[in-house]
């Protein structure tokens, strides 16, 4: 019993990474209608970027993530400017192609700056775990800290977007940008800010993520990057109450997969679950139905 | 005085020639309508003109300003509204928020005495105030369009087919709310294909075929020439 709340733990965990990464993808999803490949990359540049800050420079942890999500809400403005803003009328297949050129560079950048040696990340944080049923159960300090992390996440994006202008705008933005540009609000500024809180979100989930698994390269952001992808589609793409749930079902998905069918077969879970969603349900679990306009 | 003034624009997607050469002017306190068959090109002028498409070649002045290169996001601070075709809502907003985004390029100070404005003239939307857009009947759905442009504060509503789609009844609620507007000072221009309706109400009249003007004049003359009678109010 206690190994399988410890799974579920471990479960909740990188569910909470992959929520994180979802929901960049779901944000630029709604507000852009695209999917950003390289939304995995951005990841793997935070986390490089904190692991610099307190490897070379001896930053502190705080200010190394700081660091990170300044870093990357800057390359998430920059991409969407240079890659995705010239190709805002051209065909989807476009622009998806485009973001994974953009993927494929990122990762070899990173090549030439840090090289293809993987560094070994130390885990940034230390809150202390907590243990239970006299020591049989540990939860680490990182599965506490990317769980409290992701609860503050959903709850500031929840408010952002229900109460602010500024939120109110994306939404008016994501459901129809002509009509929103009538109200007078900037819809390229407004993309542009959707892409920055995506990337910050981005860096921090790349230092949570190596915290927990500590082996950092330059292709680390791409598999983690699919997977919140399956998770954005999985809780209905474009939703993000849904990023969140299918995030947290897809780590203990995984997890559990790995833990009682076959290690080797975990990431294949999370691909099959990909395929029962798009055959059942494509709308994903939250997912809006997507009503053509006469 | 002339508050708005197109002059001689031509409005092409990709190479189809959409607008070719139109010019009209609306006056401080007229109500101005363009009517035409479906395709004529009406839409596409009020779009020009709220910025959403830019002119070819052409000069569009509002208040003696040329507006010529300014998006449509800048245009709403210069006072003047579009109230789109279809009504555009958004639909998954409720109709409070959707009120707040018309209201997006004035300071938060002055959306309160707005929104107050907006229930007051459309006391249905005051009842609907939390419920979401997407799930008001179609009049309700066109007197929130309706007063999302209104928030603003608007010098020139611009209407574009407000009565589409609704039950007669409805399309009359509708046109009396544009003249109640207009009562209050709104200068409007009305895009319509009821073309009854909108000569009944307007001050004067422009009939748009594929493209050109092909008549002009006051409301009045325009309603009683036997061509336009032929053409849009069935003979």
């Amino acid at each position: 019993m206690t190994l399988f709340l410890s799974y579920l733990i471990n479960g909740i965990s990188l569910g909470s990474v992959y929520a994180i990464i979802a929901l960049g993808y779901t944000m630029v999803y709604g507000i852009a209608k695209m999917l950003n490949f390289a939304h995995g990359d951005v990841i793997m540049i935070g986390a490089y970027i904190s692991f610099c800050a307190t490897q070379y420079m001896g930053m502190p942890a705080i200010v190394s993530v700081l660091m990170a999500m300044a870093v990357c809400t800057v390359l998430g403005i920059v991409i969407e400017g240079l890659a995705y803003r010239p190709l805002r009328q051209a065909a989807s297949l476009a622009v998806l192609i485009t973001a994974i050129g953009v993927s494929y560079f990122l990762q070899n950048m990173a090549l030439l700056i840090w090289g293809a040696n993987p560094k070994s990340f130390s885990s940034v944080f230390d809150v202390g775990s907590i243990s239970l049923f006299s020591g049989k159960l540990l939860i680490s300090s990182e599965t506490i800290l990317t769980v409290l992390a992701n609860i503050v996440i959903m709850i500031a994006l929840t408010l952002f977007t229900g109460k602010t202008k500024i939120g109110k705008a994306m939404r008016a933005v994501s459901e129809d940008k002509g009509a929103a540009e009538l109200m007078g609000i900037n819809v390229n500024a407004t993309i542009s800010m959707t892409f920055a809180i995506g990337s910050a979100l981005a860096a921090i989930a790349g230092v949570l993520l190596c915290s927990a698994y500590p082996t950092l390269q330059p292709t680390t952001g791409s598999m983690p990057g699919i997977k919140a992808f399956t998770a954005a589609v999985f809780g209905g793409i474009g939703s993000i109450p849904g990023a969140m749930i299918g995030g947290l079902l897809l780590g203990v998905i995984e997890i559990l997969g790995k833990a009682y069918v076959s290690t080797e077969l975990g990431d294949a879970f999370v691909f099959a679950v990909l395929i029962v969603v798009l055959l059942v349900k494509p709308t994903g679990l939250l997912g809006k139905q997507v009503h053509e306009k006469v | 005085m002339s508050l708005l003034k197109v002059e001689d624009i031509h409005v092409y997607y990709g190479n189809i020639h959409a607008i070719k050469g139109i010019s009209f002017e609306v006056n401080e306190g007229e109500i101005v309508t363009l009517i035409g068959a479906n395709g004529a090109g009406k839409s596409t002028t009020l779009n020009t003109v709220a910025g959403l498409l830019k002119p070819r070649s052409g000069a569009i002045t509002f208040e003696d300003k040329s507006l010529l290169g300014t998006p449509a996001s800048k245009v709403v601070s210069l006072g003047m509204a579009l109230c789109p075709e279809g009504r555009r809502v958004f639909q998954q907003m409720s109709v409070r928020e959707n009120l707040e985004m018309g209201g997006y390029t004035r300071p938060a100070s002055e959306i309160d005495a707005s929104l107050d404005d907006v229930f007051k003239r459309f006391p249905r939307l005051k009842e609907r105030e939390k419920q979401i857009a997407g799930t008001l009947s179609g009049g309700e759905q066109q007197m929130l369009a309706m007063g999302r442009a209104l928030m603003s504060k608007p010098k020139l509503l611009m209407l574009d087919e407000p009565s589409m789609g609704l039950a007669p009844i409805l399309v009359e609620q509708i046109f009396d709310i544009i003249a109640e507007l207009h009562a209050a000072g709104t200068t409007i221009l009305l895009v319509e294909q009821n073309a009854q309706m909108a000569l009944s109400i307007a001050d004067r009249a422009y009939v748009l075929g594929t493209g050109m003007i092909t008549m002009s004049g006051a409301a009045a003359d325009v309603l009683a020439d036997d061509r336009v009678r032929a053409a849009y109010l069935g003979g």
